[in-house]
């Protein structure tokens, strides 16, 4: 009998044991590295080359190789297209444009997100007469093309007196975000133990009791989500800013597509390069700073909604 | 003096009827277990004495007073999850406070209550954790925590112990007796689990399909099931149920045997007509001793499964199949032949028609 285990001991040994090793070289790897590499070429080249022209003076882009790296690195253009590039008369560069984006962009979200999170609260938790098909035509709300209610809402800010002014623009951005703002809220608060709602109401907490101390502490992900998807909505717009504004009040991506569609003198692609990416700064930093929670307030939502 | 009434509760999810002209009145101090199989409507009869539920029709009375309306903070009564439900993003001490925050107590007389409940349940080095901080048990304990602080006179208990291991549920069964001993209140406990049901309960309410099947305490309804299905539900493993034909003489014949019923107690004397004959596994007699019984056939074992504490032992009689349990040092081996005799004191009979015990 030990004679009998002592043998299996020892062909365990000259066996399989451990991790499996893998080969670095398998084919499945160089399928997927070289699959990612080239992807990852797809995005990070064009961006190389903003990056490089927008450091370039003109007589270096003018040699016409736009991979080479610069020469003699010049901040020039970046300054040049915040404070002093030309729309028009206006030679104030796209500074004037980002703040109006950032007062647009600021009480839009605000006010979206506070709205769309009670609502989405409200529909999850608080079943009312009629909610289910209150919930189907928010819902329907977002399949609607703007081009179809553009033109209404045009009117119906004129009768409000607020056509051409930031807040009319505000209020254009918070009704659009709804729909599917609060389908975002309402499936996140669903995925929510119901449980705790009721515990909370036995403890007495009332609606506004339970929405603050209850559910807005445990929903962090879910506001990342929101956050992320009306920032980058909100100041990537283009087609509300260019209608419901007047010039004085363009927000910085019209502002960048009048700077660099501006027929009068060379093209300064340098100066370009730079406010394009001026303007893609403020959703980029979000990305970064909120990636983590992002992925997880996405997995979330997908897994129970 | 009753503490909970329910007076012709109906409870309707669109055109499902689930709680069926419900009615239950539950004393002071009393420990209630509303025991049931799954979907039956014990949770939600629960729900709705709590208020989180809007009733269909029907009335709830709690200390006399009508809550059919009252919000569920408002009716006196403390609940306890299966989930337990506790506030992640609070501590223990943020969970066990909310409710007294809400009612606006004064903040020394909420430190007090905390540190009472926390006292009794034994939490205290917990108070300052998350619950996700927190092991499965110690987390029921605060969510019973979260009830006790609350001062109510009725405890609602919603399958408490059934997320738990078995040590850990049989560890808090006992202080669930306890506490309910040393404070007295009125607690009303849904489980499907029969130990816990027979050990905690001062009275047992079966339900089946949002009726009350039968109201009264463990031992009565061990000894002596009202119907066929709470006799089948309670007693593991389950009765032995054999169809026999009653005689107004007080026998009965099932299958070749004829059995004389001297010992029964029947409902309203002996019956006539067709009957179900069921008989508790753990009350069968083997060997020599079975012989003195009014009932007693030969068998032979099928299979045989030593528990350790007892033993079960399948077989077959009169084409039925039969379950015994007996001790745990009995030497039985499949094929064995048996001698098994059955008491008619112990049996439970059954009308084949209504399954009302007669
Ligand atoms: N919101 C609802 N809408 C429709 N039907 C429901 C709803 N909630 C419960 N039911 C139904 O009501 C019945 C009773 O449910 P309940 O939760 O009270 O069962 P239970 O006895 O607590 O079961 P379990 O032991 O599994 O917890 C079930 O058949 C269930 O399908
Ligand atoms: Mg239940």
């Amino acid at each position: 009998m030990a004679n009998n285990s002592i043998n299996i001991a020892a062909t365990a040994v000259s066996g399989p044991s451990g991790p499996k090793p893998r080969p670095l070289l398998s084919p499945r790897n160089i399928m997927i590295y070289s699959t990612l590499f080239i992807v990852c070429m797809y995005y990070a080249l064009p961006l190389y080359v903003m990056i490089v022209t927008s450091l370039k003076g003109m007589p270096e882009i003018r040699l016409g190789n736009i991979f080479a790296p610069p020469v003699e690195i010049t901040f020039q253009p970046w300054v040049k297209a915040w404070a002093e590039a030309c729309t028009g008369l206006d030679c104030s560069g796209l500074s004037k444009g980002f703040w109006n984006s950032v007062k647009i962009l600021i009480p839009s979200a605000a006010l979206s997100i506070l709205i769309a999170s009670i609502n989405g609260y409200a529909l999850a938790n608080w079943k009312f007469k009629g909610s289910e098909v209150f919930f189907t035509i928010l819902i329907f709300g977002a399949f609607v093309p703007y081009q179809v209610i553009i033109y209404p809402i045009v009117i119906i800010l004129r009768e409000l007196g607020l056509f051409g002014k930031l807040p009319g623009l505000v209020l254009v951005h918070v009704i659009f975000g709804m729909p599917i703002l609060t389908l975002l809220f309402r499936n996140y608060f669903t995925s929510l133990p119901e449980e705790l709602f009721k515990a909370a109401r036995v403890d007495g907490a009332g609606f506004w009791g339970i929405y603050f101390r209850i559910m807005v502490p445990m929903s962090l992900p879910i506001f990342v989500v929101a956050l992320i998807l009306q920032v980058t909505g909100i100041w990537n717009d283009f087609l509300f800013g260019v209608i419901y504004t007047k010039p004085e009040n363009y927000p910085m991506t019209v502002q960048l597509n009048n700077i660099v569609n501006s027929v009068q003198g060379v093209k300064e692609y340098n100066v370009n390069m730079a406010a394009t990416m001026l303007t893609g700064i403020v959703p980029l930093i979000i990305y970064f700073a909120s990636g983590k929670l992002f992925v997880r307030g996405i997995a979330a939502g997908a897994v129970k909604g | 003096m009753t503490s909970v009434s329910i007076q012709n509760l109906d409870l309707n999810f669109g055109s499902v009827n689930v709680l069926k002209q419900l009615n239950l009145s539950i004393e002071e101090g009393e420990f209630l277990v509303l025991l049931g199989a799954s979907g039956c409507g014990k949770s939600t009869l629960l729900n709705c004495i709590a208020g989180l539920l809007d009733v269909s029709d029907g009335q709830i009375f709690i200390n006399g007073k009508n809550v059919t309306w009252a919000e569920p903070s408002d009716r006196g009564i403390g609940m306890v999850f299966q989930s337990y439900a506790l506030y992640p993003q609070m501590t223990v001490k943020g969970n066990l406070s909310f409710g007294l925050k809400n009612a606006r107590l004064p903040k020394p007389e909420i430190e007090e209550r905390v540190a009472r409940a926390a006292e009794i349940l034994q939490i205290e080095p917990l108070l300052d954790r998350k619950p996700g901080a927190l092991s499965g048990g110690q987390r029921q304990r605060v969510a019973i925590g979260r009830a006790l602080v609350r001062d109510v006179d009725v405890f609602l208990f919603d399958e408490p112990l059934s997320n738990l291991d078995a040590k850990l549920r049989a560890e808090l069964r006992v202080e669930i007796k306890r506490l309910h001993q040393k404070l007295g209140n009125t607690m009303i406990y849904v489980t499907h689990d029969q130990v816990e049901a027979m050990t905690l309960a001062d009275r047992i309410a079966i339900m089946r399909d949002g009726l009350v099947q039968q109201l009264a305490g463990p031992d009565e309804i061990y000894n002596r099931p009202a119907n066929k299905y709470v006799a089948d539900f309670i007693g593991s493993p389950a009765m032995n149920f054999f169809e026999g034909q009653a005689k107004k003489d007080g026998t009965i014949n099932i299958g070749n045997l004829d059995v004389d019923l001297k010992g029964y107690e029947f409902a309203d004397g002996p019956v006539n007509g067709p009957v179900w004959f069921g008989y508790r596994p753990e009350h069968v007699v083997l060997g020599e001793a079975a012989r003195q019984l009014p009932l007693c056939v030969e068998a032979v074992a099928d299979i045989v499964e030593p528990m350790g504490s007892d033993t079960l032992i399948w077989t077959k009689i009169e084409g039925v199949d039969f379950r015994i349990r007996t001790d745990g040092q009995a030497k039985v081996a499949a094929g064995d032949p048996l001698l098994v005799g059955m008491d008619p004191r112990y049996a439970s009979i059954f009308d084949q028609q209504t399954e009302e015990r007669v």
